[in-house]
């Protein structure tokens, strides 16, 4: 039997070939399900963004679970105060991977104009950020870009290499990921174990 | 002004043998003012509450004059009467970077928040107050944050939040250690 063409007939109109990885990130950036944490008035931006005139559902990220067991991209909008910041910490540490943090407004990038003994100077000193948003607030074509932004980013990634080899640690492989601080969190540093038998009996 | 001279005849005749006639004022804003010392304040309240018929103190707050001053904390009251429809305001000035006065949350329960809120950005103690915690800053914040001598970005302002970190990546490690192990 010579070999056959995936592309061509008869398969061609049942299955197509590709990449894994390619598969795999395209479902994830087109599923996107925010965490909505509306600190102050970029929340109240935010809301304007599922609503039905930005519609945020064209972009697949208008699921917002509001826990963040369901969710994979925290979006920080607004002034994270040191109080507050546990908070957001354990927020973030429960979300599942794969995740993506957005911070939204200058004043969760930055601070802002709060440059005050109570207000966190950037959410990047407690979390790992994957994209800014400027403004005050910032208006929904802004945040509307850096989600397909991220989407472009996320287009980028490696999940299969990075089962194979290991959860990598994202604040120190140069993926931009980093904390400004130096004391970082790394839950995941273990190599996963991959399955030694077929899938589904290891895992009862 | 015939309602702020009633204010005044009033609260003097409520105060009589509690404090000096030379003491009841007015402000720059019209406003009826009492000055009051440390030691008579918590009578000066009680008096306004029972005999001057004022119901409900809608404020305490404190200015800062600057570390070295010696009367460096100035305190105010303010209390207002539903019946007469007036208000009157306290004036106390008190000594040192510590300063104490007694409690008037036994008058007026609600000043309880008003003075946690001042014991917490101003330093300003409430002697016989039933539960004066932090309202504002986290429980171990080290400061009084709207002191003059107080830096505006703070001193060390994420320590709190690191301990707890620290505290809690400690408690993963240890986990997942004995997982480990098991």
């Amino acid at each position: 039997m010579g070999s056959v063409g995936l592309n061509e007939a008869p398969f061609s109109e049942s299955f197509t070939a590709t990449r894994l990885d390619w598969v795999v990130n395209w479902a994830r950036k087109n599923s996107l399900w925010p965490m909505p944490l509306g600190l102050s008035c970029c929340g109240i931006e935010l809301m304007a963004m599922f609503g039905p005139k930005f519609d945020l559902a064209r972009f697949g990220a208008e699921a917002a679970r509001f826990t963040p067991r369901q969710c994979d991209l925290l979006v920080v909008a607004g002034t994270l105060t040191w109080k507050m910041a546990q908070a957001v910490r354990l927020v973030y540490d429960q979300m599942p991977e794969p995740k993506w943090v957005m911070s939204m407004g200058v004043c969760a990038s930055t601070g802002g104009m709060y440059d005050t003994y109570s207000v966190v100077q950037g959410i990047d000193t407690i979390l790992p950020v994957d994209v800014y948003v400027p403004g005050c607030p910032p208006r929904p074509d802004a945040v509307i870009d850096s989600i397909i932004k991220l989407q472009t980013r996320i287009q980028r990634e490696t999940p299969i290499k990075d089962l194979v080899e290991g959860i990598p640690d994202y604040h120190d492989t140069g993926t931009g990921r980093e904390l400004r601080q130096p004391n970082r969190v790394v839950m995941h540093k273990k190599k996963p174990q991959l399955p030694t038998s077929p899938i589904g009996e290891d895992s009862k | 002004m015939t309602s702020d001279m009633n204010t005044a005849v009033r609260v003097t005749a409520s105060l009589d043998g509690i404090v000096d006639a030379a003491a009841i004022g007015t402000d720059h804003d019209g406003m009826v003012r009492v000055t009051a010392t440390p030691a008579d304040l918590h009578a000066v309240c009680a008096a306004l509450k029972g005999a001057a018929g004022f119901e409900a103190n809608t404020l305490v707050t404190a200015r800062d004059h600057g570390a070295g001053e010696a009367q460096r904390f100035e305190l105010f009251y303010q209390f207002l009467s539903y019946e007469h429809a007036d208000r009157v305001r306290v004036r106390v000035m008190t000594e040192g970077d510590d300063p104490e006065v007694d409690t008037i949350t036994d008058l007026w329960p609600g000043t309880s928040f008003s003075e946690r809120e001042c014991w917490d950005l101003m330093g300003v103690r409430f002697g016989g107050h039933p539960d004066l915690r932090r309202l504002m800053m986290p429980e171990g914040f080290d400061h009084h944050p709207l002191r003059k001598d107080f830096p505006h970005i703070g001193i060390e302002p994420d320590r709190l939040y690191r301990q707890w970190d620290e505290a809690r990546r400690a408690e993963f490690e240890a986990s997942e250690a004995a997982k480990g192990a098991h």
